[in-house]
């Protein structure tokens, strides 16, 4: 494929990765808040805005991508080659970074959570769901949280939730999560307790 | 007040205008070329290229020219330039059996394939200053011969190891770690202690060796042979798919041969230390191969009691950059913290007071 | 109002490059995930010496853009040595809007001290740390003391504690005073007073700490419990002062101390000159 048809990515590469650095950090200290990235990129399509923007910031060739079947496309994989020079891997296990759907029937299922000497040893994951609010709204709380955060993330079911409950118990192991839709995103970090 | 009052950025230009001045020194005399420095300050080129981690004789020069001849702080000023450096790849490994040598010797044998080639050294020298030196003037140039660029120089360590007598070279096609990258953990790897040893400040490093030479840790060694000359440098771009030579550089390298007793598994056989170092640098190499062999105690079933065996104890505070930047961090204004014992000192001593003089009493009565 | 300046063109936008702020951008984010764990990251030689502030130098590189106000202290001053080196490197090599205000700044990078004036939501308070392991003074190893933290095994802390009660009746630790984060890691807040400990406690800014010697990153996200370790029966406690400082009369501010004549004339004026110049 050439290069013509891939999506642009960062017009302004320090500076723009600067601006959307500062939004995930904003994010990721602050679970549960809704971030939106004004910088995002469109990205090659199946990826939404905030995902793009989210490995364009953090992703590199020392850090391999994973990606679910939903996104498993030509032109992601070009764009996330070219942009950002990610190497793309297919088992879950060698993945620093991961675009997972909402619906895939075990989403958290072995991806890297670290070890108990080295917990930082371990994936984030991007999870693409339909919407950030209008969900059924849940309890968060822990660290960057001001007391308690409800949040009504739209799209995943109960069983989500429940291995979600299992990460934060591995804690200080487990992988950390960024759900993206359109151009915003919402952090979870693996220290939030989430309650129904 | 140093630093308690308004104008400290007046202070601090002033006092970068000082040591540039300090550096030029007397203006009614020459100033120094890097490549004079290169020429003639040499084997300060060669140590600043190595600790800096960046074969490149002239801006090492120029590293020296600006700290005043301070190797330190000119490795320093190498490194934080090299580390802004972008990264094309890895070279392939250097080929040092196809070194076109100025000096190799061996202390192990007479007599070795390829021969005894002294090259230049100090080592034959006897240690008197040469007061000729102090006047100017053309010195003669030294002969030399054509150097045999066709033939391999097959290394000391792979003769003995064809008849067993050395353990085999470690075949490990792994990629290594980059150190400049990657924060060390442990336990470090040997091509991870390896790389940090290079880098690692000579003094360290001589000492450490010396230590293991006195009973710290000994392990037997015996220069195999030091190699010193120039090797192709050989990169595969991606584009290309196949080796294309990049660079010639100059290095030196110290293969050691250890005394090993043998365990259950291995039979008696000696083993290896190993040192490199850019340009010519023979006390580095051989310290570092000292160190190397010594830091595989734990492997070998030796120890790990001595300090130059001590893998964390070694690796942790080699690096004179670090090392240099802690210790003088020092200067730096600690009042606070000194206000906070301060605080504390003064409230033990009144506690210690307080309890003396109810005890005073009682103790007379005792009496 | 905040200090203008244009970014030196010869240099990478904030000194690092693209590749080497993502990796330490990766390490901070795994740091706010994990409050209190040291993460490794692959700490680079920076123009400025080791133990000089290169972690935090790092940190603030990888975190800085044209939208933010710097405001650099050192023993709670703008206008200390290293302070002064730091800001005119960030005001340099990132063209950045520099203060000495601490409510006008977006990024707070600080040796020493935590400001006296409470922070806010959005503000980033950037430590130098120069031996990021609470533990290191008592295990010099660095496989023990991960191996400590992995197993939440810190009796060895505790018994120090516990010794230095024994000797002195008191908790004789006065700055670095180890706290932990969150229920979970022992952490070091980097040699400030223990004046200051309190000021981290649930604070709404953000704390990233950067050790560039030792190449660690750690962080305590926003309204995160730290908690001073101490025992039931000797609780935690600052520093105090029967003085008030000479020039802005605080009883609250850390004060520091100076001799004024070779009589032993002793002088206590506020670590924080912002805070104390805005008193006066």
């Amino acid at each position: 494929m050439s290069d013509t048809l891939l999506a642009p990515g960062l017009a302004d590469p320090a500076h723009d990765a600067q601006r959307l650095f500062r939004q995930v950090l904003d994010a990721m200290s602050h679970p549960g808040r809704i971030v939106t990235l004004d910088d995002a990129p469109s990205g090659p399509g199946a990826l939404s805005p905030a995902a793009t923007a989210f490995l364009l910031t953090l992703a590199d060739r020392d850090t391999p991508v994973w990606l679910d079947t939903a996104f498993d496309l030509d032109a992601v994989r070009s764009f996330l080659r070219f942009h950002a020079g990610t190497p793309i891997v297919t088992t879950r296990g060698d993945a620093a970074f991961a675009v997972v759907s909402f619906d895939d029937p075990a989403p958290l299922d072995g991806f890297a959570i670290g070890t108990d000497t080295f917990p930082d040893r371990s994936a984030t994951l991007v999870i693409e769901v339909p919407a950030l609010q209008g969900g059924a709204p849940r309890t968060w709380r822990g660290p960057g949280i001001d007391g308690a955060a409800r949040v009504a993330i739209a799209g995943p079911c109960e069983a989500f939730w429940r291995e979600c409950a299992a990460n934060h118990a591995s804690f200080p192991c487990g992988v950390d999560i960024v759900f993206a839709a359109g151009n915003q995103l919402i952090a979870m970090p693996r220290s939030i307790a989430v309650e129904a | 007040m140093y630093v308690a009052v308004k104008g400290g950025e007046a202070a601090i230009a002033h006092s970068l205008d000082l040591i540039a001045d300090r550096r030029r020194g007397d203006r009614g005399l020459d100033e120094l070329t890097l490549e004079q420095i290169d020429q003639q300050l040499g084997l300060a080129v060669d140590r600043v290229m190595t600790e800096g981690s960046c074969y490149d004789r002239t801006l090492a020069a120029l590293a020296i020219k600006q700290a005043r001849g301070d190797l330190i702080e000119a490795i320093f000023l190498l490194r934080a330039y090299r580390t802004t450096l972008p990264r094309f790849g890895d070279s392939v490994p250097l080929d040092t059996a196809h070194m076109v040598p100025e000096r190799r010797i061996s202390a192990a044998f007479k007599d070795v394939p390829g021969g005894q080639v002294l090259g230049p050294t100090y080592d034959y020298t006897h240690r008197l200053l040469d007061f000729s030196l102090a006047a100017a003037g053309e010195r003669p140039t030294a002969p030399t011969a054509p150097a045999d660029t066709a033939q391999a120089l097959p290394h000391v360590g792979d003769i003995l190891a064809r008849e067993g007598l050395l353990e085999p070279a470690p075949a490990n096609d792994a990629p290594p770690q980059d150190l400049t990258r990657e924060p060390l953990s442990f336990p470090a790897d040997r091509p991870l202690r390896l790389q940090n040893l290079a880098r690692g400040d000579e003094g360290f490093l001589l000492a450490l060796g010396y230590s293991t030479q006195r009973g710290y840790g000994n392990n037997h060694p015996f220069v195999g042979e030091i190699r010193y000359g120039r090797v192709a440098v050989g990169f595969v771009p991606e584009e290309l798919g196949f080796e294309i030579e990049i660079a010639e550089i100059e290095v030196t390298e110290c293969d050691m041969v250890n005394q090993f007793a043998g365990s259950a598994e291995v039979p008696p056989q000696f083993t290896r230390g190993y040192g490199l170092a850019f340009g010519h640098a023979e006390r580095k190499a051989i310290a570092m191969a000292l160190v190397d062999r010594a830091l595989r105690g734990a492997e070998l079933s030796e120890g790990a009691d001595s300090p130059a065996q001590d893998e964390e104890f070694v690796l942790a505070h080699s690096d004179n950059v670090e090392a240099s930047g802690f210790v003088q961090h020092l200067k730096l204004p600690h009042y606070v913290d000194f206000q906070s014992e301060l605080v504390v000192v003064r409230a033990l001593r009144a506690e210690v007071e307080k309890r003396r003089a109810e005890t005073a009493p009682l103790t007379q009565a005792a009496e | 109002m905040p200090d203008t300046h244009t970014q030196d063109p010869a240099y990478n936008y904030a000194y690092l490059d693209e590749q080497t702020k993502r990796m330490i951008r990766r390490a901070i984010l795994k740091a706010v995930a994990v409050p209190g764990y040291q993460v490794p990251f692959g700490g680079r030689e920076m123009p400025l010496p080791y133990g000089w502030g290169t972690g935090g130098i790092q940190v603030t590189a990888a975190i800085i853009g044209q939208a933010d106000t710097l405001k650099v202290i050192d023993q709670g001053a703008d206008d200390t040595t290293n302070a002064v080196s730091i800001r005119r490197f960030f005001a340099r090599v990132a063209g950045v809007a520099t203060t000495t205000a601490t409510p006008e700044a977006t990024i707070i990078q600080t040796r020493h001290r935590v400001p006296e004036t409470p922070l806010m939501d959005g503000q980033i308070l950037v430590f130098q740390v120069p031996i990021p392991e609470p533990l290191r003074m008592l295990e010099p190893r660095e496989t023990e003391t991960r191996t400590l933290h992995a197993l939440q095994e810190y009796g060895v802390m505790q018994v120090s504690l516990y010794e230095s009660i024994a000797r002195h009746g008191r908790i004789s630790k006065s700055y670095n005073y180890p706290v932990q984060v969150n229920g979970r890691y022992i952490m070091s807040p980097s040699p400030i007073p223990k004046f200051d400990n309190p000021k981290l406690d649930r604070s709404p800014a953000l704390q990233l700490y950067g050790a560039g010697r030792e190449k660690r990153i750690y962080a305590v996200p926003p309204y995160t419990p730290v908690k001073s370790l101490d025992f039931d029966d000797h609780p935690f406690e600052i520093e105090s002062w029967s003085e008030c400082c000479a020039l802005c009369g605080s009883r609250e501010s850390f004060l520091d101390e100076m001799i004024v004549d070779d009589q032993g004339k002793r002088l206590f004026v506020c670590s924080d000159t912002d805070y104390c110049e805005g008193r006066r």
